[in-house]
């Protein structure tokens, strides 16, 4: 089964519109919330009045942040981390605001209708405090602190240091630098966030179901909060409308729902609707990155120092911490990179604005649009071909395992296969010429490459987030037979659209030896095994993969065994496939059915000291992480009119290891490019300097359609990976790593006989438009 | 609120007859008031398409369309297309090209498609491109949909 094209088992279901989101879900007597927000950046509140909203027919309650007091605890995102401050998340604005979108008061009604209604009727009295809104700013001394506690807004700083970068750079033939920034950026899963909790008042017991992909993560922290045992707090998550990262952190109006519904002893449903998604969901992005890249005449890459600003909002998200997004950036800066010299540096600083958290490619999308543009831009210095460039530098199969100058070790992976197959697919020789005579034409066509690493699968070693005191690094499958011999193999991974009760069972169906359709997936709910995170940072395939592994083989050894004794044959003459084992000495068979009959329903069928059930649960820890790596070539034609940019060609070449399902894995890479073409091109969250958020509606911040993006061809290579028990790579993430870079170089080839070299994405007509401009000017050409 | 008036609509080929709010949302009506939770709610503003129905053979948005606005009409929803057991032709050819990931844009993409297919010669891939712009999917980069709606339209032949 694994490595074929198998329809996916999670589909008829979502395709029949029976899928079960959480909104979806609404138990008999469940009462709506609605959220009034913060409509200042930075604000004491003065005090709170809910004038009318009790008249309106159908509301039950209204609550602020002082009407909680003594329900819960506040969820604390710690950290190992030195230099940094743990912002503690409460269900609703206590004392101050910090951003625009923060909730401060909760309307609880009969409908979501009536509690819409009854928040016109709320004034808050703000009393309006000083704020940098900007990240250059917020970092000075002397500047309005948005946590007091914590004496200063740069709550997180850190650095990565190899060699000696200052002389490396002073002493090189030819250097190149420059400030990039990938704007601030959300991730608009289709499904707005939503979350349902009820209290069942025979067990004292919460139970929550959340539009999230860390059920597992969340019910630990919910525990603590509530101060509940494990046994009594359960998260589910349904089906899950996608989340890119966006529903991977724990939000406010998780507690603020299980809060809720313990203090009122009703189901109590949350949803949020576009704009508060796009105002309150975790954003991304938003790095200033100061950096220089030095490099011999050659273009052999010398030295590397990065000076990285990571605005990371107002607080500090849960379990993550502010430290994801920047401090990745300076990680994985060097790229797949032979550098010896390497210093980066970060400072995590607050500003009010909705927290950071994990988005698709966490940190690298960023590091490697820097990264990539230096490379193209030290290539052009030295009149090398950029490709060139990189098979010069990147790490050959003979250096693996190569540990980067920021201490991340690269193993046995496809980095000068991909850069060599990309180039093969699109003929990169003919692809030059083409866009030489189209340049010849005056028109203006230009070709970028972009080539990364990435960690996937990280297991117990690291954390996953820097410092993060919570381990995500294994996964636990538990897989039973049951008494009619079916199959059941429960996993801590929370699919959200990645197939993995299809291919989760593709590996079941081939370790175990029985058939597909046998095997009923179970994800997505913290009580199936005894510790879950979720699905995140590339990890499920290749440690719940792994789990599935190493669970089916113990279980398969149990029904080996019992069948050795009903079929009586010597357990190593027997196999399994297809939910027949066979004996290789004689013709008898039996099906997992008929063991499954005998072992628990056929007393004395097998004697009773050598009766086990047929149930199992295996825990795998790849220990390292996996290296996935890509390379991605693009093609684009920039319209002298209106300065849009057109994508005519594009590949990406990707190592990811054994592939469990190919259609999915295409699937995947298809719709990781799209959001990274986004990215590049059109998606930007923008506060104004008043604080104000402006880009509130699907029609300001915009995501790419059908019409926007171009057939992506796709190079699958198979790079062998012996440390890890399945084989696989983790690769959910990287189309939104390599396209931001690969188009920006694209955009800037374009546009190089205007010497423009982009430094800010997305690279919008706008932007387009005045970078032309100023070239222009600068060159005085008309 | 104000008055609540009494409308009676056809969904997937039964009759409801029901009181409602005239500020009730299409989208809500069909969800909440008549459990037919296929049709999502994406944006509310009318841009992803989530929540697109047939209403009288032609596709309209349910977040921008008032249930009594519906009155007297045919609507078709996701569940008119086909069940678990069996899958309508559009769902099918979603399912065989990987058409959807986390399905929740899935219902929307499925009624706009069953428009076009009636209206539109889809003989282009640009052509379908621009059929579906006004849908947004975030899983799939949408090259897997093309593949599902060419196939859908190959099948169908030349519009009479």
């Amino acid at each position: 089964m694994v490595g074929q094209r198998i329809k996916r088992t999670e589909d008829p279901r979502l395709l029949a519109g029976v899928g079960r989101y959480v909104d979806d879900i609404t138990p008999q007597g469940t009462l709506h919330i609605a959220i009034r927000r913060s409509d200042q950046p930075h604000a004491r509140i003065r005090s709170i009045d809910v004038g009318e909203a009790f008249a309106v027919p159908g509301v039950v309650a209204i609550f602020d942040a002082a009407d909680l007091d003594g329900d819960l605890k506040p969820a604390v995102p710690t950290s190992k981390m030195k230099n940094y401050y743990a912002t503690p998340i409460w269900p609703l604005a206590r004392g101050k605001v910090r951003y625009v979108g923060e909730p401060v008061v909760a309307v609880v009604a009969e409908s979501r209708y009536a509690a819409e209604d009854a928040l016109e009727h709320i004034s808050i009295d703000y009393e309006p405090l000083p704020f940098a809104i900007r990240q250059t700013d917020a970092v000075a001394d002397d500047v309005p602190l948005l946590h007091e506690e914590a004496g200063t807004n740069v709550i997180i700083s850190r650095e990565f240091a190899r060699g000696d970068v200052d002389k490396a750079i002073q002493d090189a033939p030819v250097t190149v630098k420059g400030i990039f920034r990938m704007t601030r950026k959300t991730a608009v899963a289709m499904e707005n966030r939503s979350y349902l909790a009820e209290w069942d008042k025979r067990r004292l017991a919460l139970t929550l179901h959340s539009s999230t992909n860390i059920p597992g993560v969340i019910r630990d922290v919910l525990a603590s909060c509530f101060d509940l045992p494990g046994n009594r707090m359960r998260v589910v998550a349904p089906d899950v409308g996608g989340s890119f990262g966006g529903k991977g952190s724990l939000y406010h109006e998780e507690m603020l729902v299980c809060a809720l519904a313990r203090k009122l002893g009703r189901p109590i449903k949350y949803t949020s609707d576009r704009l508060e998604d796009l105002s309150s969901t975790s954003q991304a992005f938003d790095e200033l990155m100061d950096v220089e890249l030095a490099v011999d005449r050659d273009g052999k890459l010398l030295g590397l120092r990065a000076d990285v600003i990571g605005d990371i909002g107002a607080y500090s998200i849960y379990p993550w911490t502010g430290a994801l997004e920047p401090v990745q950036v300076v990680s994985f800066l060097p790229g797949p990179y032979r550098l010896e010299h390497y210093r980066g540096r970060i400072r995590g600083v607050l500003t009010p604005k909705p927290p950071t958290g994990p988005y698709r490619g966490v940190g690298r999308p960023s590091s490697t649009f820097a990264m990539e543009r230096l490379i193209d831009m030290a290539a052009r210095k030295i009149g090398l071909d950029p490709a060139e460039m990189r098979r010069r530098n990147l790490v050959t199969a003979e250096e693996f395992p190569y540990r980067t100058g920021s201490g991340i070790i690269w193993d046995k992976s496809a980095f000068q296969e991909c850069l060599r197959a990309a180039c093969d697919y699109l003929d990169y020789p003919s692809l030059v010429r083409e866009r030489d005579k189209a340049r010849a034409e005056g028109r203006w066509v230009g070709i970028g490459l972009a080539s990364y690493a990435e960690l996937t699968g990280i297991g117990s070693r690291i954390s996953a987030a820097p410092g993060m005191p919570i381990n995500t690094g294994t996964e636990t499958s538990a897989i039973r037979i049951d008494a009619t011999g079916a199959i059941t193999a429960a996993f801590g991974i929370s699919s959200h659209g990645q197939g993995l009760e299809t291919t989760l069972a593709q590996i079941i169906a081939d370790e175990l030896g029985c058939t597909m359709e046998d095997v009923e997936v179970q994800h997505g709910d913290s009580a199936l095994v005894p510790m879950s995170t979720g699905t995140f940072a590339s990890r499920s395939a290749v440690i719940g993969g792994g789990a599935a592994i190493v669970a089916s083989r113990t279980l398969k050894a149990k029904v080996l065994r019992a069948a050795a004794h009903l079929m009586n044959q010597p357990v190593e003459e027997l196999d399994a496939s297809g939910g027949i084992i066979r004996s290789r000495a004689s013709n008898i068979s039996m099906t997992f059915k008929d063991v499954a009959n005998a072992v628990y329903s056929q007393m004395g069928a097998i004697p009773r000291e050598q009766r086990e059930d047929l149930a199992v649960s295996e825990t795998y820890d790849p220990y390292l992480g996996t290296a996935c790596s890509s390379t991605h070539l693009a093609m684009v034609e920039i319209d002298p009119e209106t300065y849009g940019v057109n994508i005519k060609r594009y590949v990406v070449a990707e190592d990811c290891g054994r592939i469990i399902n190919p259609m999915i894995v295409d699937g995947q890479v298809q719709g990781a490019v799209v959001q990274g073409i986004g990215a590049a091109l059109l998606e930007e969250i923008v506060y104004d300097d008043q604080g104000q958020f402006v880009t509130a509606s699907l029609a300001d911040y915009l995501v790419p359609v059908a019409t926007n993006v171009p057939p992506i061809g796709i190079v699958h290579i198979e790079a062998d990976l012996p440390n890890n028990i399945g084989g696989f790579r983790g690769m959910g993430e990287g189309g939104t790593i390599g396209a931001p870079a690969a188009i920006a170089n694209a955009v800037s080839d374009a546009l190089s006989p205007l010497s423009i070299e982009v430094d800010t994405l997305p690279v919008t007509p706008e932007r387009i438009f005045r970078m032309v401009e100023a070239a222009r000017a600068r060159n005085k050409v008309v | 609120m104000s008055e609540r008036t009494e409308i009676a609509v056809s969904v997937n080929g039964l009759s409801y007859t029901r009181t409602v709010e005239p500020r009730m949302l299409l989208a809500d009506f069909l969800r909440h008031e008549l459990g037919l939770t296929g049709t999502h709610v994406g944006c509310e503003h009318g841009v992803c398409g989530a929540c697109t129905v047939l209403l009288d053979g032609r596709s309209a948005r349910s977040c921008l369309t008032l249930a009594v606005q519906a009155d007297g009409a045919d609507i078709e929803t996701v569940e008119g297309q086909g069940t678990v057991e069996k899958l309508g032709r559009i769902q099918q050819a979603f399912r065989d090209h990987h058409g959807l990931q986390c399905g929740f844009c899935t219902p929307g993409f499925i009624m706009t498609i069953a428009d076009m297919l009636r209206h539109h010669s889809l003989d282009s891939d640009e052509e379908i491109r621009e059929a579906l712009s006004g849908n947004i999917c975030r899983c799939t980069g949408y090259e897997h949909i093309v593949n599902a709606v060419r196939e859908l339209a190959k099948e169908r032949g030349a519009l009479k």
